[in-house]
């Protein structure tokens, strides 16, 4: 019942969250045709803007999404006029799903066992150093990580391709460049995690009945403590899954992060509005996946 | 600051700050903090050269003449470096004002009234946060800018493209960093407001207003405090973000993200230019690592737990 | 609920010992949350395809590849492989060449063009193309619907402007028609020099009737999709690659020199050089994708080829705004850049320096001399405007667009030139710099004082620069209006003696640069490309950068003197690629 609801909350929420963006984006100075070279009449300019329905006044260019939204359609994408939205979304969604998955993957990988390590050696060389790891991570910006995993696994060394997509072995750098960030996140949250659940009753129980200090730990401390990780990691694979721009643009992806950001730069609207739709259901249903985890991780947690 | 609640001989304030004093690196962050901003105030006017001098020592390495090597305009890195502190860490300090007005503002309101209001409110908070903060900073900033620049003009200021862009920099990247403050205080309020002596206050006709700002505020602060000092490296990663993208602050004015964006053009197979990456981009990560350990420490200090 | 309820939850965890069936539930969850994930790879994109012959790298992902849409240098480039017009440009010289047209004659007056079109010439699904198809297409141009950027290149045949009005309505009255199945005449207003070559140009290129009639906006995704040209659309992925292969039905296809070309959307310089080095890519060609601070470093490669072509970089005044509004000023402003300074900074002294606008090398064409490097005369002419030492000068803005991953010309640009104009005329520049599509905007409405601009001619022709600054134009974008220079721009469009056209040109040309200088030329574009000629042939310089893809093969065995001992990279490539 409780799911129920949620599901159904998303119905005004993708109406407000349309709503706010539409109104965003055409308050934005520039349109989609504006460009260095303006057509040779002033005719064809409002020709051109007559065919994707720009001269209508902006409350019935609203009303004409939302019927087309209705029937799953985004509309033609103004800048990349041979394409639907929709024809955009399902070749850059899966690549970017990939990525993101693996990336995904490999921000748990590294980000769980350091966390963990890290807290049960508090205060030691151990801590210091994955703590440090962990903090450089997020400190880094990705547009200076991935410029340099290029230059030397891939030009240097020749590991790895330096950009482009396709098989595996393409899908290394921008995993890394893309996961390591949030391996960074992931661990800070899970050695908070554990380090908060050490201090607790039950724990202090188990330790009595004579159990190791990593034993405790991982039999008993471990799952409440990653309560603070599974409530991150929604709207983490939310971000992964739509893709990266930085990422995407210096590895030549071709997924839907950079979509995202160069459709607002070439105000494509209806790409933006259709991807801004896309991350909120995703987002919507990764967070009700989460509130499914905790109640498995902690049964006390219940939704009426 | 929590003077208010002397009735106890510790306040809070008063036990964080002994508590902070021992957090060792927490400590050091700050003196290094300290030492960076006091560096970038008291070094330009002392350098032989001026931030927009050019000259045709064009990528001149690090030498005597200039300590960390110039640029392609020939211009000298550490004096660009220093100047782009100021702007970096203004940047981070005023979007955290921005976030900290708005999001303790909303989540005060929010958790104080709590029923319809609080329900509405939230909701709104929830919307945003299915709008990628970045497109909307981008956003808004693209919305704000010629709202600014109008202003600005009919004041007859004579820098009105940098001092546009700035103030909507500032606005835009406090507007997407206060959805979190606004969660956090209003769970606090929430807590609050069931507490016993702000019942008491009411009982004896105390107005909502005074409410909040005698018992609910200093409550909250030490929260507020945390959270912002998270909040900051965020707000400056984002700035960098956006001058990777070409729309951060108005040249010639230098931020870290400018800087730095510049330096990872060098990064290509012929030839590196490395003092123009390597120094902006330590700068840059040893100062959030520096506010990291610092929100770390303050957390501490105050005991609260990261709240999802 | 859900935020009080975890809330509560953590508060009170401490206090809780899971039982086993959690447990057991939960690493359920947590398995089949991995299981999903694995599927999601496995389905996911890896795909396997046998690698291309040729690599290109060629700038921006194509907005389109309908040739009555495209509006760019690197989208005609594939529009132009996949379909072709009535005449093709020479891959050595750029001049025009025999396409579907086989032959052509020009009325005495130069007014009427009669084309006779290939019997041999076959869509790629093997029906005859015929002159219907070519007015076909040529009215689909000029339809509204369409929305096509270019329907202006049609606005030279007779009532083809009016037909898109809509002022004519009688199909038989516009200036193209199929005379018979493989004739095909055309009646122009004027004569035009450049015809010939506008008949390369993809607007006017030869389409699929039934595809386009059948598929609407998405016909490019229909399978087979006809083709008129030496290749046929294998794959178009957005962002990843557009895959051509050979037509084996087209009419010139002994001359098709490889079987499958990959054309890949690359956007940033640093990229597209990481490509090359490493063998992923064989030929980078986009003017754009060179990192100009290593323009020495590379300029002495032998496989980095750099010519001259058809492009001015130059800045506009908006002539509406005091004190802009003084030539005067205008010139003292132009007189006071010193433009090799500019380039020996920016571009590291590979380039040209420009005076006057339209580039050197234009056919048919040189410039008159325009305003050089005078930081003198440059002050006497802001003090004669009032403003001796730039004092009361007011501050002025120069506006920009940013380009992201700091590979920003336009804003170096800008530094050096706020720097120079301190020096010399004493004044104090803004720089401003704003997103590409609101400087677009902002430039239409005039909303600038100083801006970057940029053009690229359209065909080897005057005319396709200085047709820029007529009154009327919507490219002019500096409210600059001289009725004496459209009078010579008008004259010399319709003079048909080439050296009595040129002299119109040039006097028009004087006004603009040297007397009253709306804009100001700062440098000649150089066209860049990258490939290594041991490896790959089928490329000539030339100065509309034009290559058609066509010709473009990879030699099997490199060349003698490339052959001691080095590997052929194509093993490599294969490899990694696979």
């Amino acid at each position: 019942m409780y799911f129920l609801k949620r599901i159904l909350w998303l119905i005004p929420l993708l109406l407000v969250v349309s709503g706010v963006c539409f109104a965003l984006l055409r308050l934005t100075p520039g349109s989609p045709f504006d460009r260095e070279r303006r057509p040779a009449s002033p005719e064809i300019e409002r020709q051109i803007a007559a065919k994707y329905h720009l001269d209508e006044p902006v409350w019935k260019q609203y009303g004409r999404f939302l019927r087309d939204l209705l029937r799953g359609d985004f509309g033609p994408s103004l800048k990349y006029r041979n394409h639907t939205v929709n024809d955009l979304i399902r070749q850059g969604l899966p690549v970017s799903m990939s990525l993101g998955a693996l990336a995904f993957c490999l921000a748990l990988g590294i980000g769980l066992p350091v966390g963990c390590y890290t807290a049960l050696r508090r205060g030691r060389w151990g801590d210091y150093v994955g703590s440090l790891y962990a903090l450089l991570m997020v400190c880094v910006p990705v547009f200076v990580l991935a410029p340099l995993l290029v230059m030397f696994l891939a030009v240097r060394w020749h590991w790895f391709p330096v950009a482009l997509w396709g098989s595996v072995r393409h899908a290394v750098l921008p995993v890394l460049a893309l996961g390591l960030f949030y391996s960074g996140r992931v661990a800070r949250l899970m050695r908070e995690g554990l380090l908060n659940t050490m201090h607790a009753e039950f724990i202090k129980t188990a330790r009595a009945k004579g159990l190791s200090e990593t034993a405790v730990l991982l039999r008993h401390g471990l799952r409440p403590a990653l309560l603070p990780v599974v409530s991150y990691a929604g709207p983490m694979l939310a971000d992964l899954l739509t893709g990266s721009f930085v990422v995407e643009t210096i590895f030549q992806i071709p997924g839907l992060g950079a979509a995202f950001l160069n459709g607002f730069l070439n105000r494509d609207y209806s790409l933006v509005l259709g991807l801004v739709m896309l991350y909120a259901v995703l987002l919507v249903f990764l967070n009700l996946a989460v509130d499914f985890i905790y109640t498995l991780l902690d049964p006390r947690v219940k939704y009426e | 600051m929590s003077e208010g609640q002397g009735t106890t001989p510790l306040s809070p304030g008063r036990r964080a700050w002994r508590r902070f004093r021992q957090h060792r690196i927490a400590v050091a962050s700050a003196w290094f903090l300290l030492c960076v901003i006091g560096f970038a105030v008291v070094y330009p006017p002392l350098a032989r050269y001026g931030p927009n001098e050019l000259s045709a020592a064009q990528f001149a390495p690090p030498s005597a003449a200039h300590w960390l090597g110039t640029d392609v305009h020939g211009r000298d890195l550490l004096v660009r470096l220093c100047h782009g502190a100021r702007i970096s860490l203004l940047v981070g300090v005023a979007g955290a004002g921005v976030c900290l007005v708005m999001g303790v503002v909303w989540g005060a309101v929010a958790g104080y009234w709590g029923g319809r209001v609080d329900s509405v409110m939230m909701r709104a908070v929830d919307v945003l946060y299915c709008v990628p903060s970045i497109i909307l900073a981008i956003v808004l900033m693209a919305v704000l800018e010629p709202v600014f620049r109008r202003w600005l003009d009919a004041w007859h200021c004579t820098k009105t493209p940098a001092l546009a862009r700035l103030g909507v920099l500032f606005l835009a990247l406090g507007a997407v960093s206060w959805l979190t403050m606004a969660r956090v205080v209003r769970g606090q309020v929430l807590s609050l407001r069931s507490r016993a002596f702000v019942d008491a206050s009411r009982v004896l006709g105390a107005s909502p207003v005074w409410i909040l700002r005698r018992h609910i505020v200093p409550n909250v602060l030490g929260v507020v405090i945390v959270y912002l000092t998270l909040a900051l490296p965020g707000i400056v990663l984002a700035e960098s973000f956006l001058s990777f993208l070409g729309i951060g602050v108005q040249m010639p004015l230098a931020s870290w993200g400018s800087l730095l964006a510049e330096g990872t053009e060098q990064i290509n197979p012929i030839r590196i230019y490395w003092w123009l990456l390597v120094y902006p981009g330590g700068l840059l990560v040893a100062t959030l690592l520096a506010l990291n350990f610092l929100g770390d420490g303050l957390r501490d200090a105050w005991d609260i737990r990261r709240d999802s | 609920m859900s935020i009080a309820g975890r809330a509560t939850a953590k508060r009170r965890w401490g206090r809780f010992l899971l039982d086993l069936r959690a447990h057991r539930t939960a690493r359920r969850a947590w398995g089949g949350a991995a299981g999903m994930v694995l599927v999601l790879l496995l389905n996911g994109c890896f795909r396997a395809e046998p690698p291309a012959d040729v690599v290109i790298v060629n700038g921006n992902e194509p907005e389109s590849l309908d040739p009555q849409i495209v509006t760019g240098v690197s989208e005609m480039r594939i529009t132009k492989a996949l379909f072709d017009g009535l005449i093709r440009l020479d891959p050595t010289n750029a001049a025009p060449m025999p396409g579907l047209a086989e032959r052509w004659e020009v009325s005495a007056d130069g007014k009427i063009y009669t084309f006779h079109l290939r019997t041999n010439a076959v869509w790629s699904t093997g029906d005859p193309i015929t002159s219907a198809d070519v007015e076909w297409s040529w009215f689909r141009a000029l339809d509204p619907a369409t929305a096509s950027d270019y329907a202006g290149q049609l606005f030279g045949i007779r009532n083809a402007e009016n037909w898109y009005n809509g002022e004519v309505t009688n199909r038989a009255a516009v200036g193209f028609r199929a005379v018979d199945a493989h004739t095909f005449q055309v009646e122009l207003n004027v004569p035009l020099a450049f015809f010939l070559e506008l008949c390369a140009f993809p607007t006017l290129a030869v389409l699929p009737r039934r595809t386009i009639e059948a598929h609407g906006d998405r016909w490019l995704h229909a399978r087979p999709l006809p083709t008129s040209g030496a290749f046929t659309l294998e794959a178009w992925r957005v962002n990843d690659k557009v895959r051509l292969r050979r037509n084996p039905r087209y009419w010139d296809v002994a001359h098709t020199a490889s079987e499958i070309v990959d054309v890949l959307p690359v956007s940033s310089p640093n990229t597209a050089l990481n490509l090359y080095a490493t063998g992923a890519a064989d030929i980078v060609w986009d003017k754009d994708l060179v990192p100009a601070e290593l323009m020495d470093a590379l300029v002495g490669r032998p496989d980095f080829h750099n010519f001259t072509y058809l492009g001015t970089y130059f800045y506009r005044f908006n002539v509406t705004e005091p004190p802009l509004n003084d030539a005067r000023v205008r010139r003292a402003f132009a007189l006071a850049t010193d433009k090799t300074r500019l380039i020996g900074k920016l571009t590291r002294g590979i380039g040209r320096p420009a005076s006057h606008f339209v580039p050197d090398g234009v056919a048919h064409y040189s410039s008159p001399p325009g305003l050089g490097y005078d930081p003198e005369a440059a002050r006497a002419a802001l003090a004669a405007a009032g403003f001796p030492g730039g004092s009361g000068f007011p501050r002025l803005t120069y506006t920009f667009f940013a380009a992201s991953g700091g590979a920003n010309l336009h804003g170096k640009i800008a530094v050096e030139l706020q720097q120079m104009w301190r020096e010399v005329l004493g004044v104090e520049i803004e720089l401003r710099q704003i997103e590409r599509k609101v400087f677009y905007a902002s430039q239409s409405k005039l909303d600038y004082q100083i801006s970057t601009s940029s053009w690229i001619g359209d065909y080897n022709d005057a005319n396709t620069f200085l047709d820029l600054f007529r009154g009327a134009s919507g490219n002019n974008r500096t409210g600059w209006k001289n009725a004496r220079y459209d009078a010579l721009v008008a004259a010399a469009n319709a003079e048909t003696d080439p050296t009595r056209r040129a002299g119109l040109f040039r006097q028009a040309e004087t006004i603009l640069i040297a007397e009253e200088v709306p804009i100001v030329p700062v440098y000649f574009y150089l066209g860049y490309n990258y490939y290594d000629d041991r490896k790959i042939g089928g490329l000539w310089p030339n100065i509309l950068d034009e290559h058609p893809i066509q010709f473009i093969f990879k030699r099997r065995s490199p060349h003698p003197p490339s052959a001691s001992g080095r590997p052929e990279k194509r093993v490599g490539r294969a490899a990694t690629r696979s």
